[in-house]
């Protein structure tokens, strides 16, 4: 279950926006950091909670569109979407029970 | 929960972190390493090519450092956890480290390497518009500012690298220092004048942070007259120095007077006994990863010297006597 996967400029709209559950958005390139220390995080947060919240990792770096409409100036940044819309932006690496606090709202 | 008292403990997981890992997984007191859930690989995690580590004569970048000193320190056996510590109590024997997973893990000894957290310039939009236009990672947020003019503050190393590397995608980099002259090292200065895209700003200060929902603008005060500018820029990356990371060890462990963890002379004693501190937690001074290294190797050193007096000494009554010819002393 909620095993995580990676969306692209082209498969944004059907990916996301279309979904019926609730999709958190990690976008990411290969030069950062953080980003790389978030990954392992997200990895268990789509095992444990991929039912309720799915997890879909884009890379900004090939995705340039997606990651201008919505406006990321800093990764990681883990954008939360519900029935199309962006309810909630996260930035910055955070440890597993700080991400968890911020999703409580949607791991219900 | 743990019932197995390990030898050593190790907060944190930059090159100090890493080298006293090494030296005491070498020494056979199987360090167990702490790393941080997010932050493995310290301050270098986060720059490009560190030119001036001992070794590569060709540069290296920090994360692949980073990535070397980490295998090495497992190699010895050094057992590494990806995780943060919450709590630590290092007055008694054994000291105990509970992490954000809620276990708790015990030591003889525990060897500090926190590092340090990047300082934020404490101006009302800072936190607000962070990831729209505030960053503290130049190497992570930089290339989406291509064509763009942005401010880099601050006069140091960091800040002229940051400043540097932001010339690859930025339009201009607006260098703003509350001096008229740097901290940075020569080398780095000469890059920076030399190069076309780079403004310097002397003698200002960044006093206002303009933006709703992205930052839009700044507004500079020359710190000599009192003048203030806005400068219309879509990027601020703030390098105005570390704050160490001690939010841990409260009440626990001598601080100096600026905040970081008091040692005994060149020694990485605290004032607690077999609690040792290295790397910039102890250091305000040079901040650098080859000395951060080398105070790791000091501490491993120490801790294992520590160790051995305390296997040598019968426990309780002994300890009881050292103390009242110590007071005796006194």
């Amino acid at each position: 279950m909620g095993a995580l996967k990676n969306t692209t400029d082209a498969t944004f709209d059907v990916d996301v926006l279309a979904s019926e559950t609730p999709v958190l958005v990690d976008f990411w390139a290969t030069w950062c950091g953080p980003c790389r220390a978030m990954a392992p995080i997200l990895d268990e947060l789509a095992t444990e909670h991929g039912d309720k919240l799915q997890v879909v990792k884009l890379d900004t770096d090939a995705n340039p569109g997606i990651t201008a409409r919505y406006g990321i100036t800093s990764i990681p940044t883990m954008n939360i979407y519900v029935k199309g819309e962006l309810v909630k932006s996260i930035t910055g690496a955070k440890p597993k029970p700080a991400l968890l606090k911020e999703l409580a709202d949607y791991l219900l | 929960m743990s019932d197995d008292v390990r030898d050593v403990i190790i907060i944190g997981s930059g090159p100090a972190g890493y080298t006293a890992a090494v030296y005491a997984a070498r020494a056979n007191l199987r360090p167990l390493v702490f790393e941080g859930s997010i932050t493995f690989g310290g301050a270098l995690m986060t720059t490009t090519e560190v030119e001036n580590y001992p070794g590569f004569r060709d540069g290296v970048m920090g994360p692949d450092l980073m990535e070397s000193m980490r295998a090495q320190a497992e190699r010895f056996g050094a057992e590494l956890v990806t995780d943060d510590v919450t709590a630590v109590e290092l007055t008694g024997d054994p000291k105990s480290v509970t992490t954000g997973r809620g276990e708790t893990h015990t030591a003889r000894a525990v060897i500090l390497a926190t590092g340090s957290a990047y300082r934020e310039i404490g101006l009302p939009n800072e936190k607000r518009l962070s990831g729209h236009g505030v960053s503290w990672c130049a190497t992570c947020d930089g290339f989406f500012f291509r064509g763009q003019d942005v401010v880099v503050v601050g006069g140091g190393d960091s800040a002229i690298e940051e400043a540097t590397f932001l010339t690859k995608f930025a339009d201009s980099v607006t260098l703003v220092h509350r001096r008229d002259s740097l901290r940075a090292s020569k080398v780095m200065q000469d890059r920076a004048f030399a190069n076309p895209k780079i403004r310097m700003r002397w003698n200002s200060e960044v006093a206002q942070i303009l933006g709703a929902d992205k930052l839009t603008g700044l507004v500079v005060r020359d710190t000599v007259t009192g003048e203030t500018e806005q400068l219309d820029v879509t990027g601020l990356f703030v390098a105005i120095g570390h704050d160490p990371r001690v939010e841990l060890l409260t009440g626990q462990v001598d601080l100096t007077d600026l905040g970081f963890i008091a040692v005994d002379g060149r020694s990485s004693r605290t004032n607690v006994p077999g609690v040792f501190a290295c790397g910039d937690v102890v250091d305000h001074e040079y901040m650098q990863a080859v000395t951060a290294a080398g105070s790791g190797c000091v501490a491993a050193l120490d801790a294992e010297r520590y160790l051995e007096a305390l296997a040598d000494e019968p426990p309780a009554e002994a300890a009881l006597e050292a103390a009242e010819v110590g007071s005796r002393i006194a």
